[in-house]
Parts: structure tokens; C-alpha cells; sequence
């Protein structure tokens, strides 16, 4: 599953991240706002309008992406 | 004596950096520019406590030394020793937010590895604990192997003890030179953020599962249906406080502005002197000085906003049409600020990390209505458009306003969708930004913002707006009309606009307004001062018309479609040297804002001569 699929509210683990497909800049503020392969991801919010971008927690912070770049990222949902 | 040594602030965005740097150095800050790049560079006194004298620096906030952005370039610069005009820092104060122990404590990493010496304020710890954190401040410094103090900088806890700290960090102000590259090893940010993240579990001891109350905040504010509203409501708010609150201050200034003038006129003997004083300087300088509140409002209400973290909730919800329209989230922000003024709000864009976005968001800037084009508005919409209701509580009045401000939006909207499909035509690089927890901001941070605000306002109002004032004075009071001559055309001014009224002529504007252009280009606001000026020469020694208020003079003079293609022009023209020479600073050359004074020239002159000749043709 890809991050952009991941329903609201439902915690899941990072598996891989396609650097290659994001643009150099992008691929470097996702790194700095700590994705990482192995961290614990969970969509909190979607913008009302469109749905994009979503709001996900990572680590402890809140980080806002488009869903654009939230499809380079694959996650598994971890049961709760 | 050796002068005060230099210690850095870092830290990530959010960290509450300027909350700290607040609460140390109190209102002895100074506020200013970084030489060749227009990072802004806070710096401020701060005393330790045995009283040696400290210069603290407060840097942008930053995720890495690796830069991305102008203002992280400077803060790498100044760390070490490379910016232009700065001494190296002795010491390093680095800030982390304690509920967000893991990212933050990367970067600090990153600055332990710099080899100064360091101690870190460990922010927040109240928020921390609200969320169920504990952090054991002490292992942290073990870990670390730096001092940590826990503070809470909004409400100045923990401040005397960090203050200790740095006591015994910096020495007699002497400064260890890192020389580049040593003692900074260049690591892997997934590697330091693997080593932060273990640092982070090991020192925090207790966690229990309580939601943040920020989330429970935000299920609210970006809620598919109350979170546009709230967002709506916020701003007509804003807009609505803007003007009912500050009709009572402005009143008084310019009762006060008045009195003032009386009293020159009455104390002082009849010559130039006098008429120089009440006539340019007080009639002049006080009609921009009375549109103080409006503008101190607009900011209270923008820093706010900003010290809540609300202003990200409302980048996040604006992201997706401002992407319509081949832009980011990110570009709200400086929009939104470039309502009180478009210089803050073009070096505001230092945030957008996309140099397309970034240029598109600065050329657009300058049509969002700043608080500078609000004289304009407010003075020839009273003196012009009638006062009547359209609908039960809706006045003609507010509603020209408002359209004026949609106008501008409008405006703005579509010259980005333009400009993003000719000149910054380019593949958009998306919208990637941290939301911060809601905080209760601090009245005194936003006070302290406010008056640095009022300071250049009124250093404006003093320097640029009285200068070109009392330069129209002189050009429109020279050389003396004879009798039966008008004297705003007999003069050289009077003169210089004929010139340009053949130009503006067909877009329906009179010779007074051709008088009051020129002067504006200094400042928007200006132009009520030159009209005001300009009326008050014409006047002249008939006692009757200088007690009379500038808006009844315009409501007999203008006629209605002078006065809506003089609005039209003042949405669009870039009538601002300000907002020129910042587009100037920051694209690094000419070419930008020759393009930008150019593009809003021709839009300017265009709206008015439609609206002109629509509002003729309809009879109006």
C-alpha cells in the first residue's frame, strides 16, 4: 500500500521510499522531516479541500504532503 | 576591553527560537539585514548573570546545515565564521522542542559535531508533559555530553538557569576558530537521525498514550466543513476588526494632527515657514501617521495567527487552489502578510524552497490591498461613494471595499496562473511542511512584534513620506501663481503634472490626481498626503476651504468614474520604491523588478481606462 491509500487514523510502517522518484529538494525535506525506511507513519488529517494534501504524523511531529509525493512512499499497516 | 562575545541561537523552525530569543534579551533587540542577502538578522544585549554583557544572535530556523533555503545558508555562514560582517559566535545556544525530541535532536547533533562550545535548551517541557512526555533532562545531557536546561520560553521558565549555563560556556571573548570542515563531519541525515531517535527514547521516561491535544485541535480547524468556515470567519474578522476598531485611535490622531496645526498656524508668524509646517508637513505627514491603527491591527491580527500556528493550518487548506493556480501552500503565507505589507511579505518567500514558486509568489505580491493602499481606499471611497444601504446591514461603502479586496485577490490568482505558464514556467515542486503544535502565544512576543512594526511605520512615515511631501510642498508653492491663476497649475509641479495628465488623461484622471502620482511612487499612502497638500495649497487664504475635510473637496471634484478608475489604478499599480527595492534584493538584479513595475503598469493603466470608460458609458 502507498501512503496516499492509507486510510485516516490507522498507524502503518514505512517499508520503502522511492527517493529516485521524487525531485532533490523533495527527497531531502521528506528526509529532514524524518522519513525514514522502518518509522512509524499515520495519516491524521486531509486538507478539506480535494483531500490533498494529508496530514501525517511521523516520529512526534505533524508534517503536511501533497499526495503527489505521498505516493513514493509504501507502507504496511501495522494491527493495532 | 574586548567587545561582548557573540553567542548563535539555533534551532529548528518551531523550536520556539524567537520566544527564547524574547525572553533574554527583552526589548534590547535590534532588527536589521544581513549585508547582500535579505535574511533578516536579529541580534540583542543580553546580561549573564554576573553581568558580562552577551551579544546574542538570533539565526533562521533550520532542519540541517545543509542548506536549502537563503535564510538556512546564513544561518550555516554565520556558524562558521563566513557571513559578511558577522564575528564568529563563541558559543552555540540551540533550542529543541521537547515534544519533538526526536527530529530536533538530529540538528543538534549536527551542531555538537561543530566542535563550539554548546549548551541546549530543552523548550517546551510544559507541552511535553500535557502530552504525556517526561524527559529526563539530565541523561539527556549525558547522552548528549553538553548542558541541557529545560525551559519554557513563552512564560520565561527555566531562563535564569539557562542563562548560568552560558555563563560558564563563554570565556573572557576570545573565540576558537573552527576551521572549515574540522570537527564537522559530514554524516548521513538518516544516519544522525537514527542516532537522535535512539537518544530520544532513551531519555524519555515516561509516556503514556494521550492524544495531542493539538490533533483534537485540528479535527476541528481542518474539518471537511467547519475548517473552511473557521478559516472564512477568521479573515472576514480580521478585515471587519480592521476597520471597526480602529475608527476611534484615528479619529484622535487626526483630531490631534489638527490641533497641531491650528496651533502653528495661529503661533507662528505668516511665511514660508508656517505654511511649509501646516501645510506639508502637519497636513501631509499626519494623513498617512492617522492609517497607524489599521495597519498595527492587520499585523496583531497576522502575528497572531503566525505565534498560534494557525497560519500553517491555513497554507495546508489553501495548498490545494493555490496549486490551481501553479503554485504551493507555502505562497499563502506571504500572501496573507503582504495584506499588511508587501515588504515582509516578499521576504516571506524566503521560506518557499522552489525558486519558481518563489519568484511567481514575489511578482504577485504587490496586488494583494496592503495596509498602504487602505488611505487610498478608505478617503476617496467616503468622499465618493454614496452612503447607502444596499441590503439590511450592508452598506454601498463596505461593499466597494470588499470588492476592492477580492479585486486584488483576483488579481493576484491570475497573474500567478499566467506567470506560471510564460515567464516561471517550470515543474512544481509540491508542498512539504511541518505542523506545528498550537501554542497560546505570548502577548508580549506579539507586542514586541507589533512595536518593531510601529517603529518602521512610523520611520517611514518620517523619513520617505515626510521627504517627499515637503519636496511636493516646495514644487506645487513655487514659483507663486498671479492672481486669477490656479496655483497647483502655475507651479512646477503643477507643470510636471500637465505633462503627465496627457498620459492619464484618457483613463479619466484630473489634474490634481496627475499631481499626487509622482509622490505616491515613494509610498502608496502618499497620495492621500500630496491630495491632501495639494487641496490645501489650492485653498490657499480662503479660511473657509482649509477648515473644510479633504473628502468633501474630492466628492465635489471627482466625478464618479474619476474616483473608481483612480481605486482601479491603485489595486494594480506598483506604486511602492519599498516593495521595488526588496523584489530588487531579493531576485539579486533589475531584471525582475523592471518586469514587475512593467507588467502592474500596464494592468493598472488598462483596468482604470476600462473602468473609466464602462462607468461613462453607464451613466454613472
Amino acid at each position: 500500500m502507498r501512503l496516499d491509500q492509507l486510510p485516516l487514523n490507522r498507524p502503518a510502517r514505512v517499508l520503502a521510499i522511492a527517493w529516485a522518484d521524487l525531485a532533490d529538494t523533495a527527497a531531502k525535506r521528506l528526509r529532514e522531516l524524518g522519513f525514514d525506511e522502518g518509522v512509524t507513519v499515520e495519516a491524521v488529517h486531509v486538507s478539506p479541500f480535494g483531500k490533498d494534501p494529508i496530514a501525517c504524523r511521523v516520529g512526534r511531529m505533524t508534517v503536511a504532503l501533497r499526495r503527489a509525493q505521498a505516493q513514493a512512499i509504501s507502507v504496511e499497516a501495522i494491527a493495532a | 576591553m574586548n567587545p561582548a562575545p557573540v553567542v548563535a541561537l539555533v534551532g529548528n523552525p518551531n523550536a520556539g527560537k524567537s520566544a527564547l530569543f524574547n525572553a533574554l534579551t527583552g526589548a534590547r533587540q535590534k532588527v536589521g539585514n544581513y549585508p547582500g542577502v535579505t535574511v533578516e538578522r536579529k541580534a540583542g544585549r543580553m546580561s549573564l548573570p554576573d553581568g558580562r554583557p552577551i551579544e546574542l544572535i538570533d539565526l533562521p530556523g533550520t532542519y540541517s546545515l545543509e542548506p536549502a533555503s537563503p535564510d538556512e545558508q546564513v544561518t550555516r555562514d554565520v556558524l562558521f565564521g563566513k557571513q559578511e560582517g558577522e564575528r564568529l559566535p563563541g558559543a552555540i545556544l540551540c533550542v529543541v522542542d521537547a515534544t519533538n525530541l526526536d527530529n530536533h535532536l538530529r540538528f543538534t547533533l549536527q551542531l555538537i559535531g561543530l566542535g563550539l562550545p554548546i549548551v541546549v535548551a530543552l523548550n517546551m517541557v510544559d507541552m511535553a508533559e500535557r502530552d504525556g512526555l517526561k524527559i529526563d533532562a539530565a541523561r539527556l545531557s549525558r547522552e548528549l555530553g553538553v548542558p541541557v536546561i529545560p525551559t519554557v520560553a513563552v512564560r520565561k521558565r527555566g531562563i535564569d538557569e539557562l542563562k548560568a549555563a552560558m555563563a560558564g560556556l563563554v570565556g573572557d571573548g576570545g573565540v576558537q576558530k573552527i576551521a572549515a570542515g574540522s570537527g564537522f563531519h559530514h554524516e548521513d541525515i538518516v544516519v544522525l537521525q537514527r542516532r537522535a531517535r535512539a537518544i530520544a527514547l532513551a531519555a524519555t521516561t515516561e509516556e503514556h498514550g494521550a492524544r495531542a491535544w493539538s490533533h483534537r485541535i485540528d479535527s476541528i480547524a481542518l474539518h471537511p466543513v467547519a475548517g473552511p468556515i473557521l478559516l472564512a470567519g477568521l479573515l472576514f474578522l480580521i478585515f471587519q476588526s480592521v476597520f471597526a476598531w480602529a475608527q476611534a485611535p484615528m479619529d484622535a490622531i487626526t483630531a490631534g494632527f489638527d490641533q497641531l496645526g491650528k496651533w502653528v498656524d495661529t503661533e507662528l508668524p505668516a511665511g514660508f515657514v508656517r505654511n511649509l509646517l501646516s501645510q506639508g508637513v502637519i497636513k501631509g505627514t499626519g494623513a498617512v501617521v492617522t492609517f497607524l491603527p489599521q495597519i498595527l491591527i492587520l499585523f496583531f491580527f497576522i502575528l497572531l495567527l503566525e505565534a498560534t500556528g494557525y497560519m500553517v493550518r491555513a497554507a495546508f487548506m489553501m495548498d490545494r487552489l493555490m496549486a490551481r493556480v501553479g503554485l504551493s501552500g507555502r505562497a499563502f503565507i506571504p500572501l496573507l502578510s503582504s495584506f499588511a505589507c508587501a515588504v515582509p511579505g516578499i521576504m516571506a518567500t524566503r521560506t518557499i524552497d522552489d525558486p519558481k514558486d518563489r519568484l511567481t509568489t514575489i511578482l504577485i505580491a504587490p496586488l494583494t490591498t496592503c495596509s498602504a493602499r487602505l488611505p487610498v481606499y478608505t478617503l476617496i471611497i467616503g468622499a465618493c461613494i454614496p452612503a447607502k444601504q444596499v441590503l439590511p446591514g450592508v452598506g454601498l461603502q463596505g461593499l466597494v471595499l470588499f470588492g476592492l479586496y477580492i479585486l486584488g485577490i483576483v488579481g493576484a490568482l491570475l497573474a500567478a496562473l499566467v506567470l506560471r505558464r510564460t515567464v516561471t514556467r517550470g515543474p512544481s515542486h509540491g508542498f512539504m511542511m511541518e505542523m506545528p503544535k498550537y501554542q497560546r502565544p505570548s502577548l508580549r512576543d506579539v507586542g514586541l512584534g507589533l512595536w518593531a512594526r510601529c517603529l518602521i511605520f512610523l520611520k517611514r512615515a518620517g523619513t520617505i513620506i515626510l521627504l517627499s511631501n515637503i519636496i511636493l510642498w516646495v514644487l506645487a508653492s513655487y514659483p507663486v501663481a498671479p492672481a486669477g491663476q490656479k496655483q497647483t497649475e502655475y507651479s512646477i509641479a503643477g507643470r510636471i503634472a500637465s505633462g503627465i495628465e496627457v498620459v492619464v488623461k484618457p483613463i479619466g484622471f484630473n489634474h490634481n490626481i496627475a499631481l499626487a502620482l509622482p509622490p505616491a511612487m515613494a509610498a502608496r499612502e502618499v497620495a492621500v498626503a500630496a491630495l491632501a497638500t495639494t487641496y490645501a495649497i489650492d485653498a490657499g487664504d480662503n479660511e473657509d476651504a482649509t477648515d473644510q475635510a479633504l473628502s468633501g473637496k474630492l466628492g465635489r471634484d471627482w466625478s464618479l468614474p474619476t474616483a473608481l478608475a483612480f481605486l482601479m489604478w491603485f489595486v494594480f499599480a506598483p506604486q511602492c520604491l519599498s516593495t521595488i527595492a526588496v523584489t530588487r534584493r531579493e531576485t539579486n538584479g533589475w531584471k525582475w523588478p523592471a518586469f514587475m513595475v512593467s507588467y502592474l503598469f500596464v494592468l493598472a493603466y488598462v483596468a482604470s481606462g476600462l473602468t473609466f470608460w464602462i462607468a461613462t458609458w453607464a451613466g454613472l
